[in-house]
């Protein structure tokens, strides 16, 4: 009965979950249009991450150098060092970390926000004043988290193979312009495709699971509490479960 | 401002003429429950034009719930809910956030946008609907002069104290002037002097634009008051009406355990022999 009762309840979340963002989805080619809760939830989401990503980006890329150039040096291939970084940094590190980042700060707040405005009424205040909460609050974070988790990707991207390279010839003796160069050589258009498409959907998640827990928070004040922590977690179980299939799915198409 | 005092009007008549018989809200035979468990059991009741009904129970007997289902928030298992004679049950979400165009609202506790100043709160249907910004002030100052709270107007709610906060509540469910008002315990948690302040704009809104209103409420001098004196404009202030005389479109429901056990006047309601409501009035 208990199993069952708890099977029941994560079925009907995830079908509460689906038709929310399948609503917010459809909710882009329906007016009205919210172009200022989209250009501020831009702001607070793109341009407020930005340090944390380029933190996380550089120093992601200078281990991964320090790291990988250790092992690479004992079969004197200490020269891959800035083709690894940088296939790693674009396929994986980077959409994944800048994914985790912005799930920590971005999903956390939605959900703290979203709830905080659900056990207080004001969502329901919202309806009762002719407004549909999906397309003022939920449709514009999804859009703007998708589009500014590409470019933050992107400039992770690049700071990491940066702090790669600094790292790689402060601490390691590599010649930068041979980094730059195996960096830049070793791209294809799979790899550069696997790391745009990744935040893209990366974006998605965090936007709709951050959303549908402030949208679903029952119980007060510890009601938002739970609802931001399980923000954070599902998002991120589910960033990391999807890179794992994209990769898959990627490798399939492409053949790397 | 005098307390009500029902207990002379058991035997007195109502005042001035009744509204004439246009259902505004209709609930025809209405239930709802939450996992399993009945909230609200067959419910029926009708508020014509220009009246307003106050429901009364104890607390978690379905009063607030009952007032989102007449606003279209949540929709009933059975029966139909009528407003202004459209099937709001039957109706798409989306139909529905234009029709509430035709419902004001006051939450429970005010329900302010924190993030928006009182300007913005109180404009706020009016700037979704795209209105011209000089007419959006005109009408938030007009709003606000009800509630008499002009000079809050760039103010946070934070900032407002709870009195302050129903009274926004009111200005910004009236501001588009709809046929329909909910008030859901617009006095829950607020001094005597503040409640007294409030209902007192309730009555204004009933007397002055004769808007069909739902009160929900817990506190009994507030429901007694609001049959037992009317809005004088000419003192901006409300008075007892005299002779004893009830407002005749002023009715009240009592509920019980999600079930109707009284509709009607204050007069019946006070003359009522039925053990559970003379325990709740005692």
């Amino acid at each position: 009965m208990q199993i069952g009762e708890f099977l029941r309840e994560k079925v009907l979340a995830v079908q509460e979950y689906s038709l929310m963002s399948w609503a917010a989805i459809t909710n882009i080619f329906r007016r009205p249009f919210y172009w200022v809760d989209l250009y501020t939830q831009a702001d607070l989401i793109g341009v407020g991450s930005v340090p944390i990503v380029m933190l996380t980006g550089f120093f992601t890329g200078g281990v991964l150098a320090l790291n990988s150039a250790t092992t690479l040096a004992q079969f004197g291939a200490k020269a891959v060092t800035g083709e690894l970084v940088s296939l790693s940094m674009i396929k994986e590190l980077g959409p994944v970390l800048t994914s985790l980042m912005v799930s920590g700060r971005n999903a956390s707040g939605m959900a703290s926000e979203l709830g905080s405005m659900q056990v207080t009424e004001q969502i329901d205040a919202m309806r009762a004043l002719g407004t549909d909460p999906l397309k003022k609050l939920v449709t514009p974070r999804l859009i703007a988290t998708v589009i500014m988790m590409f470019f933050l990707t992107i400039l992770s991207d690049a700071l990491g193979i940066l702090g790669g390279g600094l790292a790689g010839t402060t601490w390691l003796g590599l010649d930068f312009s041979q980094y730059s160069h195996m960096a830049y050589q070793s791209l294809m258009f799979p790899d550069v495709l696997e790391g745009m498409v990744k935040p893209l959907i990366f974006g998605f998640i965090i936007a709709t699971v951050g959303c549908y827990f402030g949208m679903s928070t029952r119980g007060g004040t510890q009601g938002v509490g739970r609802s931001t922590t399980q923000a954070v977690v599902v998002s991120s179980v589910l960033i990391i479960a999807s890179d794992f299939v994209i990769s898959y799915l990627m490798i399939q198409l492409f053949g790397r | 401002m005098p307390p009500a005092d029902p207990m002379p009007l058991a035997s007195s008549t109502t005042a001035g003429p009744a509204v004439v018989e246009q259902p505004v809200v209709q609930f025809e035979h209405v239930s709802l429950g939450f996992d399993g468990n009945p909230v609200l059991c067959d419910i029926n009741f009708t508020a014509n034009s220009g009246e307003m009904l106050v429901l009364l129970g104890p607390a978690g007997g379905g009063k607030s719930i009952l007032l989102k289902l007449a606003n279209g928030l949540i929709r009933p298992d059975t029966g139909h809910i009528r407003i202004f004679d459209e099937d709001i049950g039957q109706m798409s979400e989306e139909k529905l956030f234009a029709f509430r165009s035709n419902i004001g609202m006051v939450f429970q506790e005010s329900a302010l946008f924190d993030s928006l100043s009182v300007r913005d709160n109180v404009a706020y249907r009016l700037m979704e609907q795209k209105d011209n910004p000089e007419e959006i002030d005109r009408r938030v100052v007009e709003a606000l002069s009800f509630v008499e709270l002009e000079d809050a107007i760039y103010k946070f709610p934070a900032e407002l104290s709870g009195g302050m906060r129903r009274r926004v509540a009111i200005a910004r469910a009236i501001i588009a002037q709809p046929k329909l008002l909910l008030y859901d315990s617009p006095t829950g948690g607020l001094d005597p002097i503040t409640s007294t302040t409030i209902i007192q704009l309730v009555m204004k809104q009933r007397d002055v634009y004769e808007s069909t209103a739902l009160l929900v409420t817990h506190r009994l001098q507030d429901a007694f008051m609001l049959a037992t004196h009317r809005f004088n404009l000419q003192t901006n202030q409300m008075e007892r009406i005299p002779g004893n005389k009830t407002d005749p479109n002023t009715k009240f429901i009592v509920l019980r355990e999600g079930s109707i056990a009284f509709n009607g006047t204050l007069v019946a309601l006070l003359q009522c022999e039925d053990p559970y409501i003379k325990e709740f009035l005692a």
